[in-house]
């Protein structure tokens, strides 16, 4: 296989702009003899059984962006969630820029990997926690972990509640025929901080873009963080968005994945919880069209005695999309008094659409509240005929039950700003205007 | 307002309606009783448009045009109404937020401009007062979680809003307490005008008390077998609807 090929060369290439004496080296120059004997993954494998990646790996992909470009704030400014202050942390074809972004050293670091892993005072902390959650057996993350240079760092001390949250957004320009990028990013809350991060991939070119992203999360004793997840990119581009969190004692962290575009996207969404007392929420709206495809692999490992988990995943398909649901819930013997909630709920607008929803739970306590719901179908008739009864036409009385299908999931964002925008991205890509506020 | 001529409807192929033939004009209550079974939710879901049922034969006329071949939002745009026996419950949609698209749906279609967000909330406001709906209620999704007599009271104050000329009320009474259906009749009186017609589909006569009929009609096997005055309701009270078959 081509690209294969191409990553294990370029290695070699890579290792002569790096400092390849760090730590940090030997654990990239294990990863890619992981990826090297992996390779990508394929259909015969059954966490990839619905998901192929053959249609985006066949591209003559530039593995580093040599150039870099200038985006002008004005033309990308919609990208930003509106009327809002914020920290920001903005990538340009994989490099970092600073005028697009608003960092921050001020008793906390909200900046970038490349610094962490370069500079002394950070290497502490990189010791402690790169790479220490991510599934170092696992092919994408282990090429990711290969080439890790530059992604977020976002850092908060102890007792911190951040005011701002925190924009990330990764853009591609098209300097490149077609291009990979690779970000590699560490969010690290302390005890009884909180955080808010909203992060987006965003393609301004029709050239091919595959991302392949590596997020590890580390939330320490009663930490607080929602993370919201916006895929709203061009047809042309795809993610494979590989998240790790690892939850420590009364923490509570929340991820939102908003799926409204892209070619193939694919999320796997891993949370460790070690120790009592835990909450992890995974939230997820898809509506997509066309061959588009998003698939959901989520995990949530109980390993410890009285945490919880909900998850709660809604998918909208029309045209040839595709969706894919696996939720793996593992409950570990300790692990008593675990509450386990999940419900993938699915409707399909065309005859061509497909979903794949599979449960996976493994339970091993006895003592434990597992639930698991799965549900396909057209919308309801009776509320169709209901609404077109009160004079809403057939078209905005489908966007209307669809919308309301897919509102619930939202409530549970905490961003005013961030919850309209999302509505708003759903009102278009549901073709009407819904008549009233959102 | 409205003629129905030889209707006959089925549902799945099983023939429900076998001629219905009935004249509302302007200014008319009219009541349609009947056992269960006898066709009368079928008969409001004909008119309203609903595409379950399939009209074999026969027309419906409404202000003077056929309606056989309408969309159920094209009839509502005309002036038709139907308060459901059974509210459909719809989370993730408040109560206001469906009645501003609803009544922007049917000005639009009749080539109007929308409502001011002012005259919207004045008008929700005066109508919500005169079916003494709290306005926490008005927040709330789309029936979900209401009770039978919350449900009932949503749809009537879905029809003060619309002011539709043709209300077909499909079995109102049905779940509400007495203070409740006085409190729905008295909202229904008070939207009552010489311009408007109202089709009240009732099981039992009770409801009649309050919402007075011009006339009453019985329906058995699809047909109507016997009209007549409000009278005709009590002794349907007294006698069951036996005699009438």
């Amino acid at each position: 296989m081509q690209l294969t090929e191409k990553l294990i060369s370029s290695f070699l290439a890579f290792e002569l702009d790096i400092d390849i004496n760090s730590p940090v080296h030997t654990i990239r120059a294990k990863a890619i003899k992981k990826f090297e004997e992996l390779g990508f993954p394929n259909k015969k494998l059954e966490n990839w059984k619905y998901t192929s990646l053959n249609r985006v790996i066949k591209e003559d992909y530039t593995v580093f962006s040599k150039k870099k470009n200038v985006l002008d704030f004005e033309k990308v400014k919609d990208y930003f969630i509106d009327n809002i202050e914020s920290h920001k942390i903005v990538f340009v074809d994989g490099f970092f820029d600073p005028f697009l972004s608003q960092t921050s050293h001020d008793g906390m670091d909200i900046c970038i990997m490349s610094a962490a892993l370069n500079k002394s005072k950070y290497s502490e902390t990189i010791k402690k926690y790169f790479n220490k959650s991510a599934n170092s057996e696992d092919s994408l993350t282990s090429l990711n972990t290969a080439f890790s240079k530059e992604g977020v760092y976002i850092h908060i001390p102890k007792n911190i509640i951040l005011e701002k949250p925190i924009e990330v957004i990764h853009f591609a320009t098209g300097n490149e025929a077609a291009l990979m990028l690779q970000p590699r990013n560490l969010v690290v809350v302390e005890e009884n901080s909180e955080v808010e991060i909203i992060e987006s991939h965003q393609s301004l070119t029709v050239n091919p873009i595959f991302t392949n992203s590596v997020t590890e999360i580390f939330a320490e004793k009663n930490a607080k963080i929602n993370y919201y997840k916006i895929q709203n990119d061009v047809i042309t581009a795809s993610l494979i968005d590989n998240t790790y969190i690892s939850q420590k004692r009364d923490s509570n962290v929340k991820v939102h994945t908003f799926s409204f575009g892209g070619k193939l996207t694919r999320n796997n969404l891993n949370f460790y919880q070690n120790a009592q007392s835990i909450n992890s929420t995974m939230n997820g709206v898809t509506i997509i069209d066309f061959d588009q495809l998003v698939d959901h692999h989520t995990l949530v490992h109980h390993a410890n005695p009285n945490c919880e988990s909900h998850q709660d995943y809604k998918g909208i398909f029309s045209g040839k999309s595709t969706g894919v649901f696996n939720g793996k819930i593992i409950v570990d013997k300790i692990a008593q008094k675990t509450n386990a909630f999940q419900q993938n709920n699915n409707i399909l607008l065309d005859n061509n659409s497909t979903i794949n929803s599979k449960p996976q739970l493994e339970i091993f306590a006895d003592d434990v509240k597992c639930s698991h719901g799965c549900t396909i179908g057209q919308l309801d008739q009776d509320a169709l005929f209901y609404l077109r009864a009160r004079g809403i036409p057939k078209k905005e009385a489908k966007a209307l039950l669809t919308y309301a299908f897919a509102n619930n999931v939202l409530e549970s964002v905490n961003i005013p700003e961030l919850k309209y925008k999302v509505k708003k991205i759903i009102a278009k890509k549901l073709g009407v205007n819904l008549g009233f506020d959102l | 307002m409205l003629t129905i001529d030889n209707l006959h409807v089925s549902v799945d192929g099983k023939a429900i309606l076998n001629g219905i033939n009935l004249d509302v004009r302007a200014g008319e209550i009219h009541a349609i009783m009947g056992p269960n079974g006898s066709g009368k939710s079928t008969l409001a879901s004909a008119v309203a448009g609903n595409e379950t049922y399939e009209v074999i034969k026969g027309d419906i006329l409404f202000k003077g045009e056929n309606i056989i071949e309408l969309a159920p939002e094209e009839r509502a745009h005309k002036g038709i109404f139907l308060s459901f026996q059974y509210p459909i419950e719809i989370p993730g949609i408040t109560v206001t937020n469906f009645i501003k698209t609803s009544i922007n749906s049917n000005l639009k279609a009749r080539g109007e401009n929308e409502m001011s967000a002012r005259d919207m909330l004045k008008k929700i406001r005066e109508k919500a007062a005169l079916l003494e709906i709290d306005s926490k209620f008005l927040s709330r999704s789309l029936n979900e979680g209401f009770s039978g007599g919350e449900k009932k009271r949503n749809e009537i104050f879905q029809m003060a809003m619309l002011e539709p000329s043709l209300s077909i009320l499909d079995e109102t009474d049905s779940g509400l307490d007495i203070d409740a259906l006085k409190i729905v009749a008295n909202g229904v009186n008070k939207l009552k005008n010489k311009n408007n017609a109202i089709i009240v589909i009732t099981h039992y006569q009770r409801l009649l008390d309050y919402i007075v009929p011009d006339y009453v009609h019985v329906l058995h096997d699809g047909k109507i077998v016997k009209s007549g005055s409000k009278d005709l309701a009590h002794e349907l009270e007294e006698k069951g609807y036996d005699w009438i078959k």
